[in-house]
């Protein structure tokens, strides 16, 4: 999977509350609706600013707050590809993968706004652009890419009906 | 080697023995989702094609947040979730019932050694009755909803001692509030948390509810406590039984051991817009406050109430403040009504809503207006959370909001409290 656009930079400990606001998320499971309101409270107009395919960069516990999958989900369906951050809060995180929002840990300070990236998450690394430098990127867990490989938790519970993780592979993590 | 209570819970529910780091597949004793995320993990549930629950019985849906319904869309949702109780047998908590969080405390389905999955990242409450429970989204709800079963990483534990004894006017609120303010925002991520010490051991089960409550707010994915008497008096309250007590080896490893001595603390809050924003509340006092809310799943227990009372008794707010309360369920509302709390929180200028999470998360029941300053003892102050984001909101013990309600402006309760 590789992906390319511009960065639209946001900072630390960025909430779920942030991201899609508790108020729409009660209404609705109309996602495309939601995602209109993704980052408004921290930027009204961020949704009309987001070009398909552009990445949401932030610091360190993005995500963190309540366990809402509306987050994830409208973050994805307001047309950005990945997130990428310093680091993630642990729900968040496992949202994103189960619902197939790729989630990029690395040094975000290497990014500024509007930059251009392109992100391959196979090779796991990052290019930036417009500074002609290359990030490198933390790889995903073993269980998470398996689960990101079955195309999200969904997908792996029709496959399998249960929970199937490979104990091997995830040793040592 | 010795264990945490997290690693010791998680080697019974999977079958072996397992320490940091491991990723096991765990059997869960409970499941229980919210109407902010059910609906999606319905629909997940399809999308996995489910055919039926692991056990009904083992799982509750609860109508809680936006309860009763403020709007058509909202109501389309909780008729979602009623349908599927109906179809999967699964039990069902309508509006006026309670927040979840409380409803699963009072349920006696928990306890000691119990491991719970829930789709809301409050769910490490029940981490003070010594049981590994904690949040987890729509999807993996689902998952768990068909298996019975959840993954997870084995996580390393910081453990807090606290030794001493609170002061008068001075609460378990006040505590975690330091705490968070102390280890920060996400302090505490990918780690369980233990707490521990004398001054833990003095709290009521109540009290310590609230310390657990707001573990997810350093980060954590529990918030763990050993179990003693009151553990076992309050699961037995609700019918509850055949637990046993988890506790940590003494020679566990930790990822960290942090002491404090409580002695000393004065009344914390969180300032606008970061729960990990704390202030003692000698540095905030005076700044004027247009709404007042006791209730939530943090502190909207009877507890609680009382101190409120006890306060309001032959006072009433000031004419400036809207003060709102919101019991944490049904028990506390018919409780708090016979010895004639809510009376005297009603007569003292009060509004009580719907139990169930009131004004919490900004969906109704007390929408600030622009430029206003809430105060409310929440476990959650993030810009908007309360559904206006040109309003700031403090968080704070019962006893400080209410002091604060009493005069209009940020004040110390122990102008009021004598204990
Ligand atoms: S009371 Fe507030 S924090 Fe608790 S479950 Fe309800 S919305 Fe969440």
């Amino acid at each position: 999977m590789e992906f390319k656009g511009h960065a639209h930079k946001f900072g630390d400990d960025i909430n779920t509350d942030y991201i899609i606001s508790g108020k729409y998320k009660f209404k609705t499971l109309d996602m495309n609706e939601l995602a209109k309101h993704v980052m408004e409270d921290l930027d009204q107009d961020f949704y009309s600013k987001i070009t398909a395919g552009d990445f949401l960069v932030a610091g360190r516990n993005f995500g963190c707050g309540s366990s809402r999958e509306q987050a994830p989900l409208a973050i994805k369906y307001a047309g950005l590809s990945a997130v990428l951050a310093k680091s993630f809060a642990r729900i968040f995180y496992r949202n994103a993968i189960n619902t197939g929002l790729p989630v990029v840990e690395c040094d975000t300070d290497q990014i500024e706004p509007g930059d251009e990236l392109t992100v391959d998450l196979a090779a796991g690394v990052i290019h930036n652009m417009t500074r002609g430098i290359t990030i490198a990127v933390k790889p995903l867990p073993p269980v998470m890419l398996q689960i990101l490989n079955d195309g999200g938790l969904a997908a792996h519970f029709r496959k399998y009906g249960e929970f199937k993780l490979d104990q091997e592979e995830n040793d040592g993590l | 080697m010795g264990q945490t209570i997290i690693e010791k819970i998680l080697s019974n529910k999977s079958g072996k023995k397992v320490g940091t780091g491991d990723i096991v597949v765990a059997a869960v004793d409970f499941v229980m989702g919210q109407d902010g995320t059910s609906p999606l993990a319905i629909n997940a549930y399809r999308a996995m094609e489910g055919q039926k629950l692991f056990d009904p019985s083992r799982v509750a849906l609860v109508i809680d947040h936006s309860s009763p319904s403020p709007l058509e869309g909202v109501s389309n949702l909780h008729t979602l979730m009623r349908d599927f109780s109906r179809e999967t047998g699964c039990k069902m908590y309508d509006i006026g019932d309670g927040v979840c969080h409380q409803l699963m405390l009072e349920s006696g389905n928990i306890g000691p050694g119990s491991l719970v999955v829930g789709a809301d990242s409050h769910t490490c409450t029940y981490g003070a009755l010594n049981a590994f429970s904690t949040g987890v989204g729509s999807t993996d709800l689902a998952g768990a909803l068909i298996s019975g079963k959840m993954w997870f990483k084995v996580p390393e534990t910081i453990k807090f001692v606290c030794h001493g004894t609170l002061p008068s006017g001075v609460y378990s609120k006040d505590l975690i509030l330091f705490l968070i303010g102390q280890v920060t925002a996400d302090g505490a991520t990918y780690l369980s948390a233990e707490y521990t010490g004398e001054a833990i051991g003095a709290l009521s089960i109540e009290a310590r509810f609230t310390i657990s409550n707001m573990a997810i707010e350093m980060g954590a994915k529990a918030g763990l406590m050993e179990a003693d008497e009151k553990t076992f008096d309050w699961v037995k309250r609700y019918g509850g039984s055949g637990f046993t007590a988890v506790s940590a080896d003494p020679d566990a490893v930790y990822a960290k051991v942090l002491e404090y001595d409580v002695s000393g603390l004065e009344p914390q809050l969180a300032k606008p817009h970061r729960v990990d924003n704390v202030a003692p509340l000698s540095e905030l006092a005076g700044r004027p406050i247009q709404e007042a809310v006791i209730g939530t799943c943090t502190n909207g227990r009877l507890e609680d109430l009382r101190i409120a009372a006890g306060m309001l008794k032959g006072r009433r707010v000031s004419p400036d403040v809207r003060f709102i309360i919101a019991p944490a369920s049904r028990d506390i509302y018919v409780q708090a009504m016979r010895e004639g709390v809510l009376e005297t929180l009603v007569l003292a200028g009060g509004a009580v809503v719907t139990p169930g999470c009131g004004p919490c998360v900004g969906t109704h029941n007390g929408v600030p207006s622009d430029g206003e300053t809430v105060i409310s003892t929440a476990n959650r102050n993030f810009k908007g959370r309360m559904g206006n984001r040109n309003a700031e909101i403090y968080l704070a013990s019962p006893a400080t909001v209410v002091a604060s309600a009493i005069t209009g402006q940020i004040t110390d309760p122990r102008e009021f409290v004598s204990r």
